[in-house]
């Protein structure tokens, strides 16, 4: 690729500003959307800064490893995204995760990108559910779509509810 | 940046202006983004081509009116989640709704002899499907599953005309509420994937088979026939089987005993 041609460095510099800008429009200096995991958590998957520049080179590149090559615990999935990206309503269900104003959206909108992903790819994690054989359902579909270990954590919460409720059950 | 090789670069736009980005902001990120670069190439190797999946199944035990790998699947897979378009007719929707397997019900003219099967993706060595699809999103796995990359289905319908076993379907509709686990949408071929996540998670049975063999029927049965151990491969001795079609050497991953 030519970066040398003025254009060029004029598109890099302004994109760049607009990145500074759309991180600076949301809550302090951070897209990320109050009531989602990520809220609550220090770092994505990679470097903040790494994320924003390169997230979809990464999801396309392991989109590939996994669909392909059947590799599961990839380091970018799109399951994993909306896990620790959709902002929870309060009320155990979900805001869909490309809702104008939440997470995949603001950015994208901004730089005038619309998302296919999101006509296959659920806009939500699996609903917080009261039952014993919903929340398995959960756990095998946390298991299935290949979260990867920074999202263990996730997987050891889920799973001391289930043993808090099959304790319940069993009772 | 690197990319798997059989994808094609379409995304010019954006590496333009992404690399350019980081040519103006190499100072300060320079080490991060060379670590994530690394991270995102380091291949673990993914599925190899020392097994090949199939299927064995025996019609004489396939019940006739059982419909229970029909129904597992289709919650395996996300299937019944899809809710008819508003106003359409019986005829259409059976017609249109996707079918990883469906029984088919074959009857001797001669003497009226019932057999039922369940039908599906065949996951050929040499599919015609993956001969005819434009993009390459027809593909086989190393490990010898037969599958659809919804990421490049262009939902042109070759690979339907193809398929000398109907095993294909079409999604028609907008889809809303699927699983986390089965994206599904608007204009691509999808079929039976030999719950390929069930594989890939380590798993050694498909929904049919245990839904089959929950119910007492044990018609499925589904393993590794380049392991000369399988219970896959052992059966096989044991037993004549076919393929659907052998006359059209397409040496198919699942065969049947008792047809
Ligand atoms: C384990 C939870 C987790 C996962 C999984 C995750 N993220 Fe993040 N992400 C975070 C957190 C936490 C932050 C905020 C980091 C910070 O404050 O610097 C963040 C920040 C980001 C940012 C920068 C937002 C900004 O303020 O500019 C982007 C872009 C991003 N994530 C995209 C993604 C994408 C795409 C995926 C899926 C490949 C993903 N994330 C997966 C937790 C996660
Ligand atoms: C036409 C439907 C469709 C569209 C559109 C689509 N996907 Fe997918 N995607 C799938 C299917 C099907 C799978 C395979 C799921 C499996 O086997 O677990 C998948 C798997 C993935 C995976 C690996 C599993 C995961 O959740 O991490 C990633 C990453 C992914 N897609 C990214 C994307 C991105 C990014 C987009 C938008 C640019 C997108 N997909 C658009 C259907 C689609
Ligand atoms: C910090 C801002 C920001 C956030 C937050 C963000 N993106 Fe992006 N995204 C961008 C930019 C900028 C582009 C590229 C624009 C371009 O190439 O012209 C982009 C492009 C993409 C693309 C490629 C689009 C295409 O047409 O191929 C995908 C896929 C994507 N983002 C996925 C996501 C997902 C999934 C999330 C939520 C988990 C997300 N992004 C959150 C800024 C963001």
């Amino acid at each position: 690729m030519h970066s040398s041609t003025g254009i060029v460095r004029v598109a890099g510099v302004l994109l760049a500003g607009a990145l500074t800008l759309i991180g600076g429009l949301a809550s302090g200096d951070s897209a990320v959307t109050p009531g989602s995991r990520a809220a609550g958590m220090d770092a994505c998957v990679a470097p903040t800064d790494v994320m924003r520049r390169n997230h979809m080179e990464f999801l396309k590149h392991d989109r590939d490893r996994t669909v392909r090559k059947g590799v599961r615990d990839i380091e970018y999935s799109l399951a994993a995204c909306i896990g620790c990206h959709a902002a929870e309503k309060g009320n155990g269900d979900y805001h869909p995760v490309n809702d104008e104003g939440q997470f995949c959206s603001g950015c994208h909108e901004y730089v005038a990108v619309s998302l296919t992903c999101f006509q296959c790819h659920s806009k939500k994690p699996e609903q917080k559910m009261s039952t014993l054989g919903a929340l398995q359902g959960e756990l095998d579909g946390d298991r299935f779509s290949g979260l990867q270990p920074g999202a263990a954590a996730i997987i050891d919460e889920q799973l001391q509810r289930l043993h808090a409720i099959s304790r319940e059950v069993s009772r | 940046m690197k990319h798997c090789k059989e994808q094609p670069e379409d995304l010019k736009r954006r590496e333009f202006i992404g690399k350019t980005v980081l040519a103006a902001g190499a100072a300060t990120v320079a080490p991060g983004v060379l670590l994530a670069v690394a991270n995102a190439g380091s291949d673990s190797e993914g599925v190899n081509d020392g097994v090949r999946w199939g299927m064995l199944v025996d019609s004489n035990k396939c019940v006739d009116g059982c419909t229970k790998c029909v129904e597992a699947c289709e919650s395996e897979n996300g299937i019944d989640r899809m809710q008819r378009p508003p106003g359409q007719d019986d005829a259409m929707w059976d017609a249109q709704r996707p079918q990883w397997i469906r029984k088919v019900k074959l009857r001797d003219k001669q003497t009226g002899e019932i057999t039922n099967l369940p039908m599906m993706c065949q996951h050929c060595e040499f599919p015609p499907c993956v001969d005819v699809c434009p993009t390459g999103a027809s593909f086989k796995r190393a490990d010898g599953i037969v599958m659809v990359d919804r990421h490049t289905c262009i939902g042109c319908r070759y690979c339907m005309m193809a398929c000398p076993y109907k095993a294909r379907s079409f999604i028609h509709q907008n889809v809303d509420n699927q699983s986390i686990r089965t994206p599904r949408g608007k204009g691509c071929v999808e079929s039976c994937n030999l719950c390929v996540h069930r594989i890939d998670a380590g798993g050694s049975t498909t929904a049919c088979q245990d839904a089959c063999s929950k119910d007492g029927h044990q018609a499925i049965l589904f393993g590794d026939l380049k392991d000369p151990d399988s219970d896959l491969s052992k059966a096989l001795r044991a037993q004549s089987s076919r393929q659907i079609r052998a006359d059209l050497e397409l040496n198919t991953g699942v065969r049947y005993t008792s047809v």
